[in-house]
């Protein structure tokens, strides 16, 4: 999928102006957020499964080759095929050939953001196979040809008019309005798809390595119709996903489905074990895993950033960010938006076309808050603005514009001179003194114009408190 | 017993009078209060801002001018974030300044964590006729995990009406340089504080960072609303000074 992160400023501008989008964006905070800081008070031990989530997880990334080659050799051993993808280009290149193979036609996909990295589904149509998303938020996406907005709620952004036009030109008929008549009618032209579909392609929650499983979460169910009634399974995860046991896996379903949704247990969650089996008669006759690199190898090797390895794609940050509740899904230009997305979006797509993401952060630290495996996003916004301020590792990817690399050579000259810093303010507040009007500024110059373009300005006091602490006498 | 003040460059410059309030309170508490001259910064907008080398000249300054300095108060909850938890990341890669910043971490509170937890003194006996309602910033609450104390202090003023807002725990938008760089998202959230706060037909929004004050108050006097935005140390000044008055 093509990087659009530089137009950040311009995108999420765009969509604070927009009151659909935003009254959208708020019902993240009234409905997903709260449900999950209800579902997280309503589970006595929810820090300690966060702590074991937590550890599962670090382990597993710590010895990452180790689970992958036993993930295959599992897979394998319950009769599927395994494939390494180092990037979006090869994922695709497979999945095509898999797809030829089978003389597909059409391919029924439930969520897989992977699938999103890879431009999965307009490489299906240059290939003359018809995709269609089953997800439901994903076909509405899918109808109005747009990515997702969320990483679990990827149509949150539309409102009812907009899905009713898109599933009337879907669907031809009366134009409906009811919620209810919108997905029963959208339920009708899936059940077709289901049916007839030569090949499923699903994305992975987790796979699990000592079984050679993979599971799905889902609330709609279309997950288990794309694994089970296709003659061909192809299953798309990012290398990341793998985790050693099932054990494991029963503590990190129960911290993802109550980060993401506030539920206890989705309503339904499927566990793959390969292709159908001699005396089974249900589920497909081929299983394919594909295990995706794209750019994860870039936080792997990096000791600090790895950490964003551990994220579990439960969007809970998205909706507990105010950021992203202002700049909207698309703003972020790519797969991952919200604060994760700040974090993975340069380094897995490049820094150079990513640059403004790790500032568009208050580091308000809501995001690690909710967590549900406390990963430190402020810590790792803050090293990555650290390694694009002057452009260090890359000249290329420097963010800062010369005035503010200057401002904070002198800012460093005051600050480490109590005399500079002193000096300096007095003349600084000399300078406001002319353009304020009762201690206040309403216009500044560029670059601080950003300020005043909404708010005033307080002028730097005449008497600073060190001057008051001294001529009080001490305190 | 004394405690030594970090005053924070935006008090020292933009906010005196929250620096004399801090004094004031404390003095009403009988302790007294020294001032380093030679203090400047933290080092935190830099570090926010990329600029790791020279906000590592001048956290290792603070350092410096704050060694053996026990207590330390600070009336911003960002700035002892800054020194409590963030030197931690700046200085990874140095054992010895490490060792430093922890050890003045641990000496180092924020003034209503001071009051409560160290001085043991969640109720002032103070009293203030007002209503007020309560913005909680970012890094107090979730970088130093200071909840109650603050709440405890403005809850216990006695003629003081407490009105909760909605989201009062989500960031206002200030953000360091976000709010020059990113200025519709900044106020887009700087908007929803303050739509929030008018709400509640409070008096008074307090808060207990001058930066957060700083960018809230600049956008109550463009908007033209009418709530008073206060400091929690001026807050709590006007209140001791009542009740002293009254004695």
């Amino acid at each position: 999928m093509r990087v659009r992160s530089a137009e950040f400023k311009k995108r999420s501008a765009e969509t604070a102006r927009d009151p659909r989008r935003q009254a959208a964006l708020q019902m993240l905070y009234d409905g997903l957020h709260k449900g999950r800081i209800a579902a997280a008070a309503a589970t006595d031990n929810w820090e300690e499964l966060r702590v074991k989530g937590r550890a599962i997880k670090w382990h597993t990334i710590r010895n990452l080759d180790y689970y992958l080659e036993l993930l295959e050799e599992r897979v394998v051993a319950n009769g599927g095929k395994v494939y390494f993808a180092n990037d979006d280009a090869e994922a695709s290149e497979y999945v095509m050939g898999v797809a030829r193979a089978n003389d597909v036609k059409t391919v029924i996909k439930s969520k897989s953001m992977v699938s999103e990295e890879m431009g999965l589904n307009e490489a299906f149509e240059e290939a003359g196979i018809r995709p269609v998303e089953t997800d439901l938020g994903e076909y509405i996406i899918q109808l109005a040809n747009e990515p997702p907005y969320h990483l679990i709620a990827p149509a949150i952004h539309k409102t009812r008019e907009e899905i009713s036009d898109l599933i009337q030109q879907a669907a031809g008929g009366p134009r409906e309005e009811d919620p209810k008549d919108l997905t029963k009618t959208a339920r009708r032209l899936l059940r077709e798809e289901f049916r007839t579909a030569e090949m499923g392609v699903s994305g992975v929650n987790f796979a699990v390595a000592e079984t050679g499983s993979i599971a799905l979460v889902t609330n709609e169910g279309n997950g288990r119709m794309v694994t089970s009634a296709p003659r061909v399974h192809v299953a798309i995860m990012g290398m990341e996903k793998v985790i050693p046991s099932m054990q494991d896996l029963s503590t990190m379903l129960r911290i993802l489905i109550r980060s993401a949704t506030g539920q206890r247990i989705s309503s339904y969650v499927t566990i793959v074990n390969g292709p159908r089996k001699a005396p089974e008669e249900d589920g497909p006759d081929e299983f394919h895993l594909v295990i995706v690199n794209n750019g994860r190898e870039n936080l792997l090797k990096d000791p600090q950033l790895r950490e964003a390895l551990l994220c579990i794609r439960c969007g809970a940050c998205l909706n507990a960010c105010p950021v992203y509740r202002k700049a909207g899904g698309h703003a972020y230009g790519w797969v991952y938006p919200g604060p994760i997305g700040a974090v993975i979006t340069p380094v897995m797509s490049g820094k150079k076309r990513a640059k403004d993401l790790p500032f568009a952060s208050t580091l308000c630290g809501a995001c690690r808050e909710v967590c549900p495996v406390s990963i430190d996003l402020p810590t790792l916004l803050l090293r990555l603005r650290s390694d694009l301020a002057e452009g260090k590792a890359a000249p290329g990817e420097r963010s800062s514009v010369l005035m503010e690399r200057l401002s904070f050579k002198i800012w460093r000259f005051g600050m480490l001179h109590a005399s500079a810093f002193g000096l300096g303010g007095r003349i600084a507040s000399a300078g406001m003194w002319p353009i304020s009007r009762r201690g206040w500024l309403r216009r500044l110059p560029p670059p601080f114009s950003g300020w005043t373009s909404s708010r005033d300005f307080p002028r730097i006091a005449f008497r600073p408190f060190r001057a008051r602490f001294r001529s009080r006498g001490g305190g | 017993m004394r405690v030594t003040l970090f005053v924070t460059c935006v008090v020292d410059q933009f906010y005196p009078e929250v620096g004399e309030s801090v004094v004031n309170v404390l003095g009403r508490q009988g302790i007294g209060v020294d001032f380093p001259a030679a203090q400047t910064c933290c080092g935190q907008p830099a570090f926010n801002a990329g600029f790791t080398d020279e906000a590592r000249a001048v956290a290792e300054r603070f350092l410096e001018v704050f060694e053996g300095a026990d207590p330390i108060v600070v009336p911003s909850g960002s700035c002892a974030a800054m020194v409590r938890n963030l030197y931690g990341e700046l200085f990874r890669d140095d054992p010895e300044l490490l060792q430093k910043a922890k050890a003045i971490g641990e000496r180092l509170y924020e003034f209503s964590e001071y009051l409560v937890d160290v001085l043991k003194r969640p109720d002032l006996a103070a009293s203030l006729d007002g209503s007020a309602t309560y913005h909680q910033c970012c890094h107090l609450l979730r970088e130093l995990g200071v909840d109650v104390q603050p709440k405890s202090l403005l809850g216990s003023i006695e003629g003081l009406e407490m009105r909760e807002m909605e989201q009062a725990e989500v960031c206002c938008g200030f953000g360091g340089t976000f709010a020059v760089k990113f200025p519709e998202l900044s106020t887009a959230m700087l908007n929803d504080k303050l739509d929030n706060a008018a709400a509640t037909g409070a008096d008074m929004l307090v808060a207990s960072d001058a930066t957060c004050l700083m960018h809230m108050e600049g956008g109550i006097r463009r908007r033209g609303d009418s709530i008073q935005p206060v400091h929690i140390a001026q807050l709590l000044d006007r209140a001791t000074a009542e009740q002293e008055s009254r004695v």
